[in-house]
């Protein structure tokens, strides 16, 4: 067809034994808005991958306004207008906005780059597309929403017409998500075709006209969005159906279980944390939303015992345990699912049975007079893998070639067996599939339903309106507000994420 | 001896001592900012100062007076050749960027001395050359008052040249497509690829012109200072001129400055002798000054100066 801007033919690709897209087929018309929806590891990655250059089909054809397209790398699939926008930015933090969308494409003048034409160039484009950018800042003083808005403006200024979003939303705000939907229909309405690459299934209804789905390698089938509904393009992409609700039973919450008093912590010489007060009573998640860097991360190493409190309290079951050792905390009760799991949840390059025992490697009956008991931590192993439901071949099976979402699992299992009286849990299910999103969220549940506390720290507002009895926000170290999860939609917490005083956002709400 | 006297020798002797490091600290901020660590300075600016020493003691008949200049391009070329071990080793074969310059350091002065022991019957050092870089009175700049004197007679033209290398450095670096394309693959070299710029070119860029300017600065020293070539002719200078670059920011400019900085640091011993107060003071701490003056600025600077992101890191497709 002659509108088929992009069409991938019959697209196999293998690495070593493993067939990451198994004879893909899809097409692409001008100006249409293509979802491409698919677990982690269902191979959209790497079709993309192909699409743009970086990767070289094993076999199949790749055809680009009805020539065939032999792209041997990026610059390639650039000249023939594909843009990619990366999931994590392709950016260079100490350079300015400017600098990064001309880098590789630089207008000269007498030998020099000719900044003031570039500045002029790009602003004529992001006054077309409404792309509101800073030229001059640099990179890393930008939002994170500047910052995809930069990946656009270098796939314009290169005249792209076709632009691959790679989970474009993962780190974006609310706020800053409708702007992007915003600009993705600008850029369909003057002609550009879009595919949007994504796990979230509230996106692809706002966004997309046509929708895609991949499960492990295969195409499963390809339809109109207006026509299907949420929970049917779920099923196609897990293969079974889906569970949306939860099982929240009512408990006693009457008992204080964690209370921070007047917090306030320093890192890298600023006050992150200013005055905070908390608290988690028995039987209740509470979860805490906000703008990734706004203290979230040093609210968990204060209390974790990994960074030091300036001033406050901080009290477990009526006991003080600031200034302990982490070892100490984690022995008086605390849990904690770190934001990071390969760099501190798990150390990559042991095994699962060892991974398992990081908690409690030096205490009977795993540790002998110092020797260490191989044969019970493996034991342990099995019994674990089975219970958490952790995908892997043996327990001797290093964590490193886990799945994201068997890693984070082999950490719930790690943390929960425990048994925490609070446990905490950041960003728990990020990067992860939504077979296991569904079954960490079980696990998290259970925690609150045997009446534990949870303090659950999540960019993902779907994830904290879900599971939180209590949602408070912070904001620049402070809580600025606290909303009924019940009667509160993400574009509400959206707004006080953004730092909008509460007294009125609270007036419009009630 | 006058103040105008003193300020005189203290500037041209700063010069003097400054004019290798300064080339040399360039070399390093050239390949830091394409992100290829290089500790091997200390043996590129061997290679340099053997090389431009044996091209003057064989040629200095032929060329005269010019001799040492164009000595200085041989040891540039040398050091470029020879810092292309580095780039093979770090760029294509991935090495630890640390280890590969350590085995330039250890290298260089086994095989210079080697080879003038070949050269030179069976000597550790060679003769001294007869076409040195002697001192130079910039006409009618020199006339200026006060300023003129101590600025610009009887001063190191090559350290002035040195200084302006150091301005078409920062030029280059952060007025050029090619500059920045360079500095790109050294903050990331993953962004960098996916627009197309060929990481291992401009790194393999960064490590030679290196090595060029580390040839040159060992050049300069052998041709200004030690006016012969032995295993103690490049003594730590690699080093400090590393340092420089660390103090400098991995700014061209300020690694100019720095390297001025080391001069007078190395200069001290010299110095020392002419300046009253200091003339009773035992010559052992100016000798020790600028070693020490280099480990100090190390220890307050390194891991506070930012340095280009990916220095260091191998870049590996697709990772």
């Amino acid at each position: 067809m002659e509108n088929d801007i992009v069409q991938m033919k019959n697209i196999t690709k293998i690495f070593g034994s493993y067939k990451a897209n198994d004879n893909i087929s899809l097409k692409l018309k001008k100006g249409e808005i293509l979802a491409l929806l698919g677990e982690n590891g269902a191979g959209k990655s790497t079709l993309m991958g192909m699409l743009s250059g970086l990767l070289k089909p094993t076999s199949g054809e790749i055809i680009i306004n009805g020539k065939p397209a032999k792209m041997e790398n990026p610059r390639e699939a650039k000249a023939l207008g594909i843009g990619m926008v990366h999931q994590h930015f392709m950016l260079i933090p100490a350079f300015s906005v400017l600098e990064n969308i001309i880098l590789g494409d630089e207008p000269l003048k007498a030998g020099r780059i000719d900044y003031k034409k570039a500045a002029k160039d790009i602003e004529f484009l992001a006054g077309k597309y409404h792309l509101e950018i800073d030229l001059n800042a640099k990179v890393s003083d930008i939002t994170v929403g500047m910052q995809q808005r930069v990946e656009i403006m270098k796939a314009l200024y290169r005249k792209a017409n076709v632009f691959i979003f790679d989970e474009p939303t993962a780190a974006l705000t609310p706020q800053e998500i409708s702007q992007l939907m915003k600009i993705t229909h600008a850029l369909s309405e003057e002609g550009k075709s879009i595919i949007f690459i994504t796990h979230k299934l509230k996106e692809i209804k706002e966004v997309a006209d046509r929708c895609v789905v991949i499960r492990m390698g295969k195409v499963i089938d390809s339809v109109r969005v207006a026509e299907t509904k949420e929970a049917a393009l779920a099923e196609m992409m897990v293969g079974h159906k889906v569970n949306f609700a939860i099982d929240k039973k009512e408990v006693n919450q009457e008992k204080d279980i964690f209370k921070i008093e007047k917090l306030s912590v320093e890192a890298h010489g600023q006050l992150k944390i200013k005055n905070l007060d908390l608290t988690v009573h028995s039987g209740e998640i509470v979860g805490v939303a906000g703008v990734d860097g706004n203290g979230q991360s040093e609210l968990i190493e204060a209390v974790t015992g990994l960074r030091k409190c300036k001033t406050g309290t901080i009290m477990l079951n009526g006991k003080k345990i600031q200034h302990q050792s982490a070892r100490k905390i984690a022995e008086a009760g605390i849990s904690c699912i770190p934001e990071d799991r390969q760099n501190v949840g798990l150390i990559l390059p042991l095994t699962i049975s060892e991974n398992l025992v990081l908690k409690s490697y030096y205490k009977k009956p795993i540790s002998n007079k110092g020797f260490l008991n191989y044969k019970k931590i493996n034991e342990d192993g099995r019994r674990m893998i089975k219970q958490f439901d952790i995908r892997s071949q043996s327990e001797k099976e290093l964590v490193g070639d886990l799945s994201g979402g068997n890693q984070q699992k082999v950490v719930v299992a790690r943390e929960i067996s425990a048994q925490p009286d609070l446990l905490i849990a950041a960003n728990p299910t990020r990067g992860v599939d939504i077979g296991a999103i569904e079954y960490i969220h079980e696990k998290i549940m259970e925690q609150r339903n045997a009446g534990h506390g949870v303090l659950l720290v999540s960019f993902e507002l779907e994830e904290i309106l879900k599971l939180s009895d209590r949602v408070v926000v912070m904001h620049e170290g402070q809580i600025v507000g606290e909303i009924d999860p019940r009667d509160t939609s993400s574009e509400e917490l959206g707004m006080l994420m953004a730092g909008k005083q509460q007294a009125e956002e609270m007036g419009e709400i009630s | 001896m006058s103040l105008s006297t003193i300020l005189m020798t203290v500037f041209s002797t700063t010069l003097i001592y400054a004019a290798p490091l300064i080339f040399t600290a360039l070399g390093g901020t050239f390949s830091e900012r394409s992100g290829v660590v290089n500790v091997g300075l200390e043996g590129m600016m061997i290679v340099g100062a053997f090389s431009s020493t044996v091209f003057n003691l064989s040629f200095g008949n032929v060329f005269g007076a010019g001799t040492p200049w164009i000595s200085l391009l041989i040891g540039g070329f040398f050091g470029l050749l020879f810092s292309l071990l580095h780039a093979v080793a770090t760029v294509t074969y991935r090495a630890d960027h640390i280890i590969s310059g350590t085995v330039l350091n250890l290298m260089a002065p086994a095989l210079c001395v080697f080879l003038t022991r070949i050269f030179y019957n069976g000597k550790g050092q060679t003769p001294v050359i007869d076409q040195s870089m002697g001192n130079f009175t910039f006409p009618g700049l020199a006339n200026i008052p006060f300023i003129g004197k101590i600025l610009f007679t009887r001063t190191s033209l090559i350290a002035y040249l040195a200084i302006f290398v150091g301005g078409a450095s920062w030029f280059f670096l952060y007025r050029t497509n090619i500059g920045l394309r360079l500095r790109s693959v050294g903050e990331n070299p993953a962004a960098a690829d996916t627009l197309g710029i060929n990481v291992a070119k401009y790194r393999y860029i960064g490590v030679l012109i290196s090595g060029a300017l580390g040839g040159v600065g060992g050049a300069v020293m052998a041709q200004s200072i030690t006016l012969n070539f032995s295993a103690s002719t490049i003594s730590g200078q690699g080093f400090m001129s590393l340092a420089a670059m660390i103090f400098g920011k991995w700014n061209p400019m300020g690694a100019t400055g720095a390297a001025i900085f080391f001069g007078l640091a190395q200069s001290l011993p010299i110095i020392g002798g002419y300046i009253p107060i200091l003339s009773h003071v035992d010559s052992v701490w100016f000798q020790i000054a600028p070693y020490a003056i280099t480990i100090i600025v190390l220890v307050i600077f390194l891991g506070k100066a930012v340095a280009p992101a990916a220095d260091g890191r191998n870049y590996i497709k697709g990772k």
